[in-house]
């Protein structure tokens, strides 16, 4: 089904822009190839953020991630944010667009949150059909990211995986897998994260996510990790995408951090440890 | 004042406003900048990391609730007009946030 | 589909409802504390795009005062659009009636002039007009086309001395009405203060009052020369128009 990859981002690692790093950045990018901002923080008209996304869209790459479509809900889409996404990714032109398997907006309400959904028939059906429509509006392939969770629905009757597969049969889109999703969602609902990307459509992955995690724990003491994006990529997760470049062979790799930014060196040391994992695979 | 009065005044303020525009324009430069954060970003992570903030009980009932001793605010006490209204010294009704044309 | 809306939804905005049943930890249990990550997603961001939002409020308040109030306001006025850049927008009618807050009158103006600011950090991008543009011979006809970035608060209270008070280690507001015209000559919102006569003035000429009109119906002795001063020096122009 593809040709060449889902996305044309580079094969080498990117980072979540944050403003405060503008500078730093530009500076010394490192290792860093492209970045990924967060489109919903750049549909303003005009000032700062325009600026400085089109300072960046000369010298890097742009990956625009949408945090904020609810593909997964059960209304129609939200036709004027799409035409806001449709606006932006028409003058930007940026290398991928992304979005989640999630919902977040019911009845004209935004709860900005990435809320989970049933893995059915009918969610299948409904989330294709709203894929189908983005790429419609947009004039291009997106991706879809896999979700952290912390619940399983008892009604599910796909896999994960097997409804990604499924989702990009019926619809042609690319995937954004989450390397620390696929972590967290392992530990939490306790299965194998290998297990899990050896089941991943892995040829429709177009971008790989990474970002830190919080532990906590459930009623009765087991583990329960929080997709806080506010530390440094653990350990296990960057064991998990050796595995996973080893399977997959090399893609764009993105590191998030959201919460607690730290000063531009410290991201640029995960996005080195990114560039060291992608070495790896190709010697 | 009369419409020629006022015809002359308006002509000298504009005169007035744009010599001292030519002396404050090098002032500007040097204005103290507040900044603005990124008020209200959009991304994907998930809160606080933990579990317990989102579940205790909120008190809906705007009535009921009452103000503790904390912030700046009971610091700026700003008398009441004579009359008991709010209004301190504004002297003509305001429409308000007018936006740009 | 069943659970979605009928049930997950009013659970999460209700941490007083029961946990909807379909929802376990993987293994067959209830999910029980796992659905409070949501709860607490929704509930905490929320409260702290407000917090964000509105530095100001904030600290006036204190954050024992301001947290809670936002929780209350997320309850009644969840975002209509996912541009959290636009969220809060009913923040001052939301303050004005709160019976406690009665001691704090000015607070809906300070909201007000937080949405302001962030308003016009992402408004569109202008050019300023060449200043020589008001030579002309007759000012009285004389329209003034405004930046998008522009803003204009006018209020009661020392709106201004209050923010500065509050933001900027300013001295303690006097007992006096002050209007807040902000301007965004680059990227940075700047609030300056106006006098009540000088706010309504720029309101007129906002509005789209020809600078002849604007002035007649000021006050008598008003010297509108501080304001047009502002209003050049700080790229709040960017045209004239004669209609």
């Amino acid at each position: 089904m593809f040709d060449r990859s889902p996305s044309d981002l580079p094969c080498s690692p990117g980072v979540g822009f944050k403003a405060d790093h503008f500078a730093a950045l530009l500076a010394d990018p490192g290792a860093v190839g492209w970045i990924e901002i967060h489109a919903e923080n750049y549909m303003g008209a005009g000032g700062r953020p325009l600026a400085q996304l089109r300072a960046l869209a000369e010298r890097f790459a742009v990956s625009v991630h949408g945090v904020g479509l609810s593909i997964g809900g059960e209304g129609q889409l939200d036709a004027d944010h799409l035409a806001r996404l449709k606006h932006l990714t028409g003058w930007l032109n940026p290398a991928s667009f992304s979005e989640h398997l999630a919902w977040s907006t019911h009845d004209g309400a935004y709860l900005n949150d990435l809320l989970p959904l049933p893995y059915t028939a009918a969610t299948l059906t409904r989330v294709a059909d709203h894929i189908d429509r983005v790429q419609t509006v947009l004039g291009r392939r997106m991706l879809l990211e896999n979700p952290s969770s912390y619940l399983a629905f008892a009604e599910s009757d796909w896999s994960e995986p097997d409804f990604l597969r499924e989702l990009v049969r019926r619809t042609g889109c690319g995937l954004l897998l989450d390397v620390n999703n696929v972590f967290i969602s392992a530990t939490n609902l306790g299965f194998a994260p290998q297990g899990y990307i050896d089941a991943f459509p892995l040829d429709a992955v177009g971008e790989v996510h990474l970002g830190g995690h919080d532990p906590d724990h459930d009623d009765h003491g087991a583990p329960l990790l929080i997709d806080s994006h506010g530390c440094a990529v653990a350990d296990p997760v960057w064991a998990l995408l050796d595995h996973t470049l080893a399977r997959m062979g090399p893609r764009p790799v993105l590191i998030e951090w959201d919460n607690d930014v730290p000063e531009w060196p410290v991201l640029a040391s995960e996005a080195a440890r990114a560039a060291a994992a992608l070495a790896r695979i190709a010697a | 004042m009369n419409t020629k009065i006022k015809t002359a005044a308006l002509i000298g303020a504009v005169a007035a406003a744009l010599a001292a525009q030519a002396t404050t324009a090098s002032a500007q430069a040097k204005e103290k900048c507040f900044g603005v954060s990124l008020a209200g970003k959009n991304d994907c992570a998930a809160g606080a990391g933990t579990t317990c903030a989102g579940t205790s009980k909120v008190d809906y009932q705007g009535d009921a609730w009452t103000l503790v001793e904390a912030g700046t605010c009971t610091k700026i006490e700003l008398p009441a007009m004579a009359d008991g209204t709010k209004r301190v010294g504004a002297l003509e009704a305001q429409t308000r946030d007018l936006p740009t044309t | 589909m069943t659970g979605l809306v009928a049930d997950f939804l009013p659970a999460l905005r209700d941490a007083a409802r029961a946990v909807p049943a379909g929802l376990t930890d993987g293994h067959g249990q209830a999910a029980g504390r796992r659905f409070a990550v949501y709860r607490n997603n929704v509930a905490v961001s929320l409260t702290e795009a407000l917090e964000t939002g509105f530095p100001c409020l904030f600290r006036l308040l204190g954050a024992e005062n301001f947290r809670p109030l936002a929780r209350m306001f997320v309850d009644r006025h969840l975002p209509a659009s996912p541009l959290m850049m636009q969220y809060g927008a009913e923040m001052p009618v939301f303050l004005a009636g709160f019976p406690a807050l009665d001691r704090y009158p000015y607070l809906p103006d300070v909201a007000r002039l937080e949405l302001a600011r962030r308003d016009s950090y992402h408004a569109a991008d202008a050019t300023p007009m060449d200043a020589a543009r008001l030579a002309v011979d007759d000012l009285d006809a004389l329209r003034l086309i405004f930046a998008p970035a522009v803003r204009l608060v006018q209020s009661d209270w020392p709106l201004h001395a209050i923010w500065a008070h509050t933001m900027a280690d300013g001295p303690s507001p006097a007992a006096e009405a002050q209007s807040v015209l902000i301007t965004r000559a680059d990227f940075d919102p700047i609030p300056h203060a106006l006098t009540p006569a000088e706010g309504g003035f720029i309101a007129a000429l906002m509005a789209g009052a020809t600078l002849g009109t604007a002035f007649a119906t000021a006050a008598p002795a008003f010297d509108p020369t501080r304001a047009l001063t502002l209003l050049i020096s700080h790229a709040a122009l960017t045209d004239t128009r004669t209609p």
